[in-house]
């Protein structure tokens, strides 16, 4: 698969991006700068984290003016797999292709940290090699992420099954005190109506292999690779059934 | 012409705002213990030529709506005033 890397002026996470893709995934993986105008040729875009443009007026706000957006909508609109990470969530907010906003951290602090998401489903393209309720230790870092709609666009996405993550305890509890930030029902990360653009506020290409402490994250990374290209080359493709399943679903976590 | 947009941006009433309810906090810890809410917002000053007070309220609703504000969390108003060109 080729993944195509977004970067704005602050974009900070895309060199782990780029690793956790190609180094640890041995997908093929390009930089794309804000100014080009073409995505093609990628089977899936990553929006990272950082402060595009200085989170100026509102995190996410600038970035949607920059010309690669609009190649972005078409992109998204062919059905491909586009996910936003931290700053990228708050930039496919900003833009409509995602419904909500990400406000400050309810305690108005950055919060560097690692989370526990609850898988809760395991029927899409972020999450086939997961399974639905699994536990996945993904750290977040970030000052607004906190997840705001209105009660009926809530009640959408709940009802259309499109929270993917939520931040839960280590049972898997979806509580207050598991919530690191004040997310509306703990959400930690959603789908669009398709199911093809994920944006979620936690960072796994910060917890993609062990050393890092989790390798949990580069199961969402796999899941698009597994379940966009099922033929793929990669040595441990294969369908989410698969016993190579077994070893990538283990928390790295001690 | 030229004109000046005074631009208020607020959270929408059904948004909770930690950083108003810390400030009014601190607001009563000095002794104003009349002060009942506290809502943090942004202000903005536009400046903006145009023919027809019309035309220029009709832009500068479009810069509030598409980005100075976000519908989803805030609300905005503004003033117009004409200014003289410098």
């Amino acid at each position: 698969m080729r993944f195509g890397i977004l970067r704005f002026p602050g974009t900070w996470s895309d060199v782990d991006c780029h690793y956790a893709v190609s180094g640890v995934l041995g997908q093929d993986a390009e930089y794309v700068w804000h100014k080009d105008g073409s995505l093609d040729g990628f089977d899936c875009v990553i929006l990272p984290g950082g402060f595009s443009y200085g989170d100026y007026l509102r995190p996410g706000a600038m970035a949607r003016f920059s010309p690669v957006m609009d190649a972005l909508y078409g992109f998204a609109e062919s059905g491909r797999a586009v996910i936003g990470i931290c700053n990228g969530f708050q930039i496919l907010c900003e833009s409509g292709l995602l419904p909500g906003a990400l406000r400050a951290n309810r305690q108005l602090e950055y919060r560097c940290q690692w989370t526990t998401l609850r898988v809760e489903r395991a029927d899409t393209l972020f999450t086939a090699a997961c399974y639905a309720g699994q536990c996945l230790q993904v750290p977040i870092s970030h000052g607004e992420g906190n997840y705001y709609a209105d009660a009926g666009t809530l009640d959408a996405l709940e009802r259309e099954g499109r929270v993917l993550f939520r931040y839960c305890d280590s049972k898997g509890a979806a509580t207050a005190e598991a919530n690191p930030n004040g997310s509306a029902n703990n959400i930690a990360g959603i789908i669009n109506e398709r199911g093809n653009v994920l944006g979620m506020m936690p960072h796994p290409e910060r917890s993609c292999e062990e050393l890092l402490g989790s390798a949990d994250g580069a199961l969402i990374f796999r899941s698009i690779i597994e379940y966009a290209s099922p033929d793929s080359a990669s040595p441990e493709s294969a369908s989410p059934e698969s016993a190579s399943r077994g070893k990538l679903q283990t928390s790295g976590r001690a | 012409m030229t004109y000046l947009a005074k631009i208020y941006v607020t959270l929408k009433p059904a948004v909770s705002d930690p950083a108003g309810q810390t400030v009014l906090a601190a607001l009563r810890r000095m002794g104003h213990e009349s002060a009942q809410d506290a809502r943090i917002g942004k202000y903005l000053e536009i400046r903006i030529s145009g023919d027809a007070p019309d035309s220029v309220k009709a832009a500068v609703d479009q810069m509030c709506r598409e980005l100075l504000s976000n519908p989803v969390i805030e609300d905005y108003r503004f003033d117009l005033e004409e200014i003289a060109t410098p």
